[in-house]
């Protein structure tokens, strides 16, 4: 029963701030000047037909109409059409979501291979020179965010020693057989590793910027917590029955250090998932974050709307997510 | 960072800790020099175009044009000099707003965490809905709003970021108020206010000048952010995000345009950092 209570009181302030979200990006973007109707008329055009479109895209009523309009679209699943492109905003954005979740899962991926291994060999050799080094270099990642590691990359690996491709998502001249907009994982499922690969080469560089932050966060909280595992006594009593060293870290320590780490990588991942709005532009990559750049610059303002709602739904949801497999997994809240 | 042998050892940490602390600040140090004395220090008009001189390397390259040291942009501009001037928006981006927001965000967070109750059910609640928007896209929104200059970036950078302070301030201030210490000045006759400012606020202060510090580093970022993508203050007047956006553009061409900013930003806010990190270190009494 506690779970249900729990999960009932989760879901219903998850409403409260997904509401709180709509009502502020409906009215902030209202107040941005420059009229997006007179923007998307040719030069020659008259005070009516902007008239025109504007009654044509509801722009022409009170804001709080406008609004209640709005949010009766959004609880039926209409988000209203772009003003730029003439297209429903949800089918825009559902086009665009599949390239961020890819990258986002990417970036999450390597920061967990990378930050496990780093904190694993720094707690194999402990107290001597690679644990030091690990530790300078964690201080840098930790300090530094994704977008001036990602401009860090392009000088490496896109200038000095060109192996990777700096801008896109996949070579333009390439023919795609794809039906979805999973590019990664449909080219897999066809075994077309050409096209993995080629596309594995432009989402590199963008995951790593993205991953370095959060691999650095693993690192310093997986070591301390494998440190004060290794002093425990069923760690000490499987050393006596005489299994060599990484053994017992594998095999008898990692597990239980793993719980924390996994339930702040879950709180992070969400600040990861905002980090693909940058780190999207930076790369030229075609996903939700460089399409919501191009919406703020065009004042598309239904286009922005509905980008917003999504990245929203996604953070309270990843966060609702990780709370209840919390309350799930760790014994002491369930009884509770 | 030469120093990779760490020996476990109160004194090396401490040692290590002191020397981070000083580099930091020496870097930090240098710039606002550079920002205060930017008009006299910097070699060239940082303004100045001269299309013969367009994209000439760094001087130690062959092909380089004496007197320009880090070499010109594709506009024939000193990049040394555009990276001093740099250095005046940038610091003052961060000392400005990263006070501000320090102190709403703090205030906000002690009176959630020390009043509780539905002052700390609205904060809370507020804090859950600005943490659900992805913050560059809510900084690029704000910009489109209140129009591209250095009072909205600040003032992006307020709105969007209180929350850092906010959130840390409300944990501390709620953990130190079930303190006994907390207790025995109410009971000696401290009203509410007085308590929260002479009680709660001098112990959670070590961590707010943390924060301070890394919200400083952050504010640098955010302004170069807003440069890059094109929203930040006008074109004439050199900023660190700005040439990196152009030398991001041009980066086959000429590398130099965007390396030497590059390194400036991220010694900048590695200092920052650090420092905030080495402030933390003093003053905690483990460490002491």
């Amino acid at each position: 029963m506690q779970i249900l209570r729990v999960l009932l009181l989760r879901l219903l302030t998850t409403a409260i701030t997904l509401a709180g979200v709509a009502v502020i990006v409906f009215f902030v973007i209202r107040v941005v000047p420059g009229n997006p109707i007179a923007m998307m008329l040719p030069p020659g055009a008259t005070d009516e037909d902007i008239a025109r479109l504007s009654a044509l895209y509801g722009l022409d009523k009170p804001m709080i109409t406008q609004f209640g309009i709005w949010l009766s679209g959004v609880v039926q699943g209409d988000f209203g059409t772009s003003i730029t492109t003439r297209q429903p905003v949800l089918a825009l954005v559902l086009g665009r979501l599949p390239a961020t979740l890819e990258l986002s899962i990417m970036a999450l991926v390597m920061a967990m291979i990378l930050g496990g291994a780093a904190a694993l060999a720094g707690t194999r050799f402990r107290g001597g020179r690679t644990e030091g080094a690990i530790d300078v270099a964690n201080g840098m990642a930790l300090s530094v965010p994704d977008f001036l590691w990602g401009l860090v990359l392009i000088l490496l690996f896109g200038v000095l020693v060109p192996i990777f491709h700096i801008s896109g998502r996949v070579t333009p001249s390439l023919e795609l057989p794809f039906t979805t907009d999973f590019y990664l994982f449909e080219s897999l499922f066809r075994l077309r590793f050409d096209l993995w690969a080629d596309i594995v080469a432009h989402m590199f560089m963008p995951a790593l910027a993205l991953a370095i932050p959060l691999a650095a966060i693993i690192v310093q909280l997986l070591k301390q917590s494998l440190k004060e595992t290794m002093n425990l006594d069923y760690v000490t009593l499987s050393r006596t029955k005489g299994y060599g060293e990484t053994r017992v870290i594998l095999r008898e320590a990692l597990r239980n250090a793993a719980l924390p780490t996994l339930t702040l990588v879950g709180v992070q991942f969400t600040f990861l998932i905002g980090g693909t709005v940058i780190i999207e532009r930076l790369f030229s990559y075609e996903g939700l974050g460089n399409m919501a750049i191009d919406a703020v610059i065009n004042r598309d303002l239904p286009l922005i709307q509905g980008i917003v709602i999504l990245f929203a739904v996604i953070f309270t949801g990843v966060n609702l997510i990780v709370d209840l497999l919390y309350t799930v997994l760790n014994p002491r809240l369930r009884h509770g | 960072m030469a120093e990779a042998k760490a020996i476990d050892g109160r004194s090396m940490v401490r040692r290590r800790a002191g020397l981070r602390l000083w580099l930091s600040a020496g870097w930090l140090g240098l710039l606002c020099i550079a920002a205060l004395l930017a008009p006299w220090i910097a070699p060239k008009d940082p303004l100045a175009q001269d299309l013969f001189l367009g994209r000439m390397p760094p001087v130690w390259v062959m092909g380089a044009e004496p007197g320009y040291w880090l070499g010109t942009d594709s506009l024939g501009r000193d990049v040394l000099s555009r990276i001093i001037h740099g250095a005046r928006i940038a610091l003052m981006v961060a000392l400005i707003a990263g006070t501000i927001t320090c102190v709403i965000g703090a205030t906000l967070g002690l009176l959630a965490g020390f009043l509780r109750g539905w002052v700390d059910l609205v904060i809370s609640r507020l804090i859950d809905i600005w943490m659900a928007f992805p913050p560059v896209l809510f900084s690029i929104l704000l910009i489109a709003v209140l129009g591209p200059g250095l009072w909205s970036i600040i003032i992006a950078i307020v709105v969007i970021d209180w929350t850092r302070f906010a959130r840390v301030v409300r944990a501390e201030a709620m953990a130190q108020g079930a303190m006994d210490y907390v207790a025995s000045a109410r009971v000696a006759g401290r009203g509410r206010l007085g308590t929260m400012l002479r009680e709660i606020l001098p112990n959670v202060l070590p961590t707010i000048v943390v924060l301070l510090t890394l919200e400083m580093g952050i504010a640098v970022i955010v302004e170069a952010i807003l440069s890059f993508v094109n929203l930040s203050i006008s074109t004439d007047q050199p900023t660190w995000g700005g040439m990196i956006s152009e030398g991001r553009a041009s980066v086959h061409q000429a590398w130099w345009v965007l390396v030497f900013p590059l390194i400036t930003l991220f010694l900048t806010v590695l200092s920052f950092s650090q420092l905030g990190e080495g402030l933390k270190d003093r003053f905690d009494p483990v460490l002491r």
